[in-house]
């Protein structure tokens, strides 16, 4: 048995995971056959607003979504470390606040930077 | 796992995953009809009595159009985009705790699928897969403007992923766990989060409305200057798929909202009334429903009230007042909390 080396609170999200995917591919398969087919080479053209199609989408843009997607990865790394600590507040008491407040701030010092760099400056 | 656990827990997901296709359908009528009334208009009404069928003639009207895909499209990652969409629109739904537990000849089910130890966790990392759904779909259309609304939908929510990750750290130092059932059950009568966690409730909310494209943050698909965003290309019922998923989102979301700060099937007053375990457990599956529809027409007025923000703007409302915001809730709760306990010591 496959199931048994997973614990049993997760068989029910394996489950639901088969029902959703035979969901997609049927209703994916079933329009695929349903529906007509009259294709034309205009039809099959990107979309441009009714103009003919300049040349490939594949463009570069702005590099400002680069970096908001690097500074994402740095900060949710940090946000995954504080969920360990935010479920054992409690238990960890006044040393684990001190500690936290110390890695906030330095997460700060961080954030400061990168908003006086102009990192999220959006003209 | 029991025979008998088993084959409840097959009953129960195919429920769920029904009840929440269904409510997405209805969700749509919903809107339309919202919006009419907003505007001072009827909305659809010519499908059955009060257009009540519109739903079921827009899915069939979805299944019967052609399928277009384009011819310089990347073809695999076409399907795969919106198929990944609703996989993930539809796999939240596992770890919301329905209703509290139904005891049937001596033996307790759950109303929930299932109660993992991180349901928190689970949500945001399903979540996080749902921002590939849209980035690959866009990209591989291979247009101009489904390139420019899925880079702006997946740096839109990551963004206030963040925000939305510490908003739920401050919950989380108060309940001292990630299992959405045991967040509920700490929630008894009135005791809502809401009332301990107001400024978390809302970054929370406003992150909600990000994460789901919902107006006023519906940037990547903004008409007047993008056509239809990251689904201008699609057609038939891949782009049934996008805009499917969108609402099935949108109910997912009012329910962790609703679990997490409003009390989940918790309510006031009905403790008192002597009901056995069972009448009680669905009299709050009710009233998990009743708080489900409140906020999803709670999105809905929203929608039809408040314009669309600039790109700049949202991104400094993510950024520059969320993120800090969040970090500045998070201490404040800490400090509560010590302050509470007693804890103020080494």
């Amino acid at each position: 048995m496959v199931f048994l080396s997973i614990p049993a609170d997760y068989i029910p999200i394996a489950i639901m995971f088969v029902v959703a995917i035979g969901f997609v591919v049927t209703t994916i398969f079933v329009t695929h056959l349903l529906g007509p087919k009259r294709k034309s080479e205009i039809k099959l053209d990107t979309f441009e607003c009714g103009i003919e199609s300049q040349s490939n989408a594949r463009l570069p843009f702005s590099i400002k979504y680069f970096l908001i997607a690097i500074l994402f990865v740095l900060f949710d790394v940090e946000v995954i470390f504080m969920y360990p600590w935010a479920v054992n507040f409690l238990k960890l008491g006044l040393t684990g606040f001190i500690e936290m407040l110390l890695f906030v701030s330095l997460l700060m010092v961080g954030f400061i930077y990168i908003i006086r760099k102009g990192a999220l400056k959006w003209e | 796992m029991e025979y008998s656990e088993l084959i409840f827990k097959v009953i129960f997901v195919i429920a769920v995953f029904a009840v929440s296709l269904l409510i997405a359908m209805y969700s749509t009528y919903a809107e339309r009809k919202i919006a009419a009334f907003m505007q001072d208009r009827v909305g659809p009404d010519r499908a059955g009595p009060f257009g009540i069928l519109q739903p079921l003639a827009d899915g069939v009207k979805m299944f019967m159009k052609e399928e277009i895909i384009p011819a310089n499209a990347d073809k695999a990652l076409f399907i795969l985009g919106p198929s990944l969409m609703m996989l993930t629109a539809c796999m939240t739904g596992v770890v919301i705790p329905w209703g509290n537990s139904l005891i049937i000849n001596g033996q307790e089910y759950i109303l929930q699928i299932t109660d993992v130890n991180i349901g928190i966790l689970y949500i945001f990392a399903v979540i996080s897969i749902g921002v590939y759904g849209i980035m690959i779909g866009g990209w591989a259309s291979n247009n101009k403007y489904s390139l420019l609304g899925a880079i702006r939908a997946s740096s839109q929510m990551i963004s206030y992923e963040l925000a939305m990750g510490m908003a739920i750290i401050s919950l989380v130092m108060m309940t001292g766990t990630l299992s959405l059932r045991e967040i509920v059950l700490q929630q008894p009568g009135a005791h809502w989060n809401v009332f301990y966690q107001p400024l978390g409730f809302l970054i929370f909310l406003v992150c909600a409305f990000a994460e789901t494209n919902r107006t006023p943050f519906d940037l990547p698909e903004c008409e007047t200057e993008l056509v239809g965003g990251y689904h201008t290309e699609y057609s038939s019922m891949k782009l049934g798929f996008y805009l499917f998923a969108e609402y099935i989102n949108m109910f997912i979301s009012s329910a962790v909202i609703s679990a997490l700060y409003f009390g989940g099937f918790n309510m006031p007053f009905i403790g008192g009334l002597g009901l056995s375990h069972n009448m009680l457990a669905i009299l709050g599956v009710v009233f998990f429903f009743a708080k489900i529809f409140f906020f999803i027409f709670f999105f809905m007025w929203v929608r039809w009230t408040i314009p669309r923000f600039r790109y700049d703007q949202l991104m400094n409302l993510g950024w520059k007042v969320m993120i800090p915001l969040s970090i500045v809730n998070m201490l404040l709760t800490g400090l509560f909390l010590l302050w509470r306990n007693g804890l103020f010591h080494f």
